[in-house]
């Protein structure tokens, strides 16, 4: 299982009430109901995907993050989690309100176009960046909205939520992020984790 | 049609007060299983059919001789597999395949019932099936499923016995019949209606058949259980066993003629009576008014898990109604899947050979059958 995936069943407690949004296969899902025994449910875009989850005996409604989050009442789940997607929004600002309103406590990872392997690509190609985690053309790719692993953080006073909890994956090592190695994390994690509220 | 010996058929003794305000006992309720019940009873799937189905859900129907109308998802190893599950479907009240309608005798007058049958509703079809589960001292059903009318009644159910079913699929229908629900409804009935042989519902004593009425009622029917995709590709402007226009009214285009057949076939095995009162059952449906315009507390007590399924071209039942049973299940933290299946059938695509649809449904329920 990816790094990113056992990091977020890290997070999670026990027996609680987890929302996955854009759950994918719903490989998370499934491990998140066999090592902490959750309520699992998830929205999934992709009806082939979908069908994937339903294969697997998962709770999955096909559906739009940002149309079909409104049907579930305020704190109706204990985590909502929201796995490298943002980017992909319309409107990132409106999805993580809403994931706020409807989790009690919110996990989005965020893909970091801070990475120095990105800079460097836009810096000396002067194209827009290529690498291994963000392999589509500027014309081609659904991540319509990157942001850096500092982005995030500005975004958190700018729109106003509260950052519990905040990891950089680097080479699949798992560290913190505080104020002062910001920079640091910001120039060489591939992947920030956080754990916001409201 | 000398049917009587190829039905089974139990005598429900049990007054039941019908929403109209009347009461009725001693009525039959005709129905067939599938695959058999196993030791804990915990493994029967009760299916509902929607407005013409009967309860021959599989195999040859012994009384039209064609193939039961869910042959492609109901049987062993499909995808209600009758190896697995044991299956039961009821004839609706109000039908015309052995359950009591508007064909039966009426025993205090000796005569046809036709339009003096009681105006039946769909809950009143689910509290007669309800008796089934009392018939083979099932206590819990593992599954209710239905597609269309069929849906309508799985709702139903789960609403008026929410510990009965562990699991619940609604598919391709609605918790509120809409106004164009209603409105092509109305225009089947007024066919039926229209046709001088009816004579008010009285033509079983008069031994004659409304058959062109209830003929161009299932050819109007017909055409919205298609799509318009559908139609052009299997159809477009092909002409019927000719070259040329004919410049009159026959059936010049395959698409005339294939309705023609729709309604001819469909004469011959239903009863116009029996439509009018299956087609007013629908369209009396709300399951949000019955819950005073909130849809939730229709599933508030039940801990079942529901699995809807919609079909992108059904234009009958669109997504978006189905969406609303999702939304308010998903309101009061039910747990429930959700999945629209991509099909240019129409709204008959929970019949037909549709593989992700058929494929689904067996995940959803062998998934849960292992888990339960």
């Amino acid at each position: 299982m990816k790094t990113e995936y056992k990091i977020i069943v890290d997070l999670i407690e026990e027996k609680t009430r987890v929302l996955d949004v854009g759950c994918d296969d719903g490989t998370l899902m499934e491990s998140l109901k066999k090592n902490k025994n959750v309520d699992a449910r998830g929205i999934e875009i992709s009806k082939d995907k979908v069908q994937t989850c339903v294969s697997k005996g998962l709770t999955v409604i096909e559906g739009n993050a940002e149309l079909d989050l409104k049907q579930f009442p305020n704190d109706s789940f204990d985590y909502v989690v929201l796995g490298q997607t943002l980017q992909a929004f319309i409107n990132p600002e409106i999805v993580i309100k809403e994931l706020l309103r409807v989790g009690k406590k919110t996990i989005i990872t965020v893909p970091n176009f801070g990475h120095w392997k990105v800079r460097l690509n836009l810096l000396i190609k002067g194209t827009m960046p290529i690498t291994e985690s963000l392999p589509n053309d500027w014309y081609n790719t659904p991540n319509i909205h990157m942001c850096t692993i500092k982005d995030f953080v500005k975004f958190s006073k700018i729109i106003n939520f509260k950052i519990f909890k905040s990891l950089a994956l680097t080479n699949k090592n798992i560290s913190n992020i505080n104020n002062s190695n910001l920079f640091y994390k910001n120039l060489f994690a591939e992947l920030g984790i956080f754990l916001i509220e409201k | 049609m000398n049917i009587k010996e190829n039905i089974k058929t139990l005598v429900i003794k049990k007054p039941l007060k019908l929403d109209c305000g009347k009461t009725i006992n001693n009525f039959p309720l005709a129905y067939e299983t599938y695959g058999s019940l196993n030791k804990n009873k915990d493994n029967a799937i009760l299916v509902f059919h929607a407005l013409t189905g009967d309860q021959f859900v599989t195999g040859i129907n012994p009384v039209t001789k064609k193939d039961g109308w869910w042959s492609y998802a109901v049987g062993p190893n499909k995808s209600i597999d009758t190896n697995k599950y044991f299956v039961i479907c009821a004839n609706v009240i109000g039908g015309c395949m052995g359950s009591f309608g508007p064909s039966h005798k009426n025993p205090d007058t000796n005569k046809i019932y036709g339009t003096d049958f009681p105006v039946i509703t769909i809950n009143d079809m689910v509290n007669a099936q309800v008796n089934l589960l009392d018939h083979f001292e099932i206590k819990k059903l593992f599954s209710v499923v239905g597609g269309s009318m069929g849906g309508m009644q799985v709702l139903q159910f789960i609403s008026n016995f929410p510990d009965k079913a562990s699991t619940v699929v609604p598919i391709a229908c609605t918790a509120s019949h809409s106004a164009q629900n209603i409105a092509f409804n109305e225009l089947g009935r007024q066919a039926i209606a229209s046709d001088h042989n009816w004579s008010d519902g009285k033509y079983l004593s008069n031994n004659t058949l409304p058959d062109k009425g209830l003929s161009v009622a299932r050819m109007a029917a017909h055409i919205t259980y298609l799509s318009k995709k559908g139609l052009q590709e299997k159809f477009g402007r092909k002409l019927q066993e000719r070259d040329a226009l004919k410049f009159g009214f026959d059936a010049d285009f395959q698409i005339e003629s294939y309705l023609r057949y729709q309604g001819s076939v469909f004469v011959d095995r239903f009863d116009a009576n029996s439509y009018l009162y299956i087609t007013r059952a629908m369209d009396y449906f709300d399951l949000v008014k019955q819950f005073d315009g909130n849809l939730s507390n229709a599933f508030k007590k039940t801990k079942a898990k529901f699995f809807v399924i919609s079909f992108t071209s059904d234009w009958l039942y669109p997504t978006q109604e189905n969406k609303d049973i999702v939304i308010a299940l998903n309101a009061i933290g039910a747990d429930v899947g959700f999945v629209e299946i991509k099909s240019d059938k129409g709204h008959d695509s929970f019949l037909l050979d549709v593989p992700d649809f058929l494929k689904t449904l067996k995940n959803f329920l062998d998934k849960s059958y292992i888990e339960r």
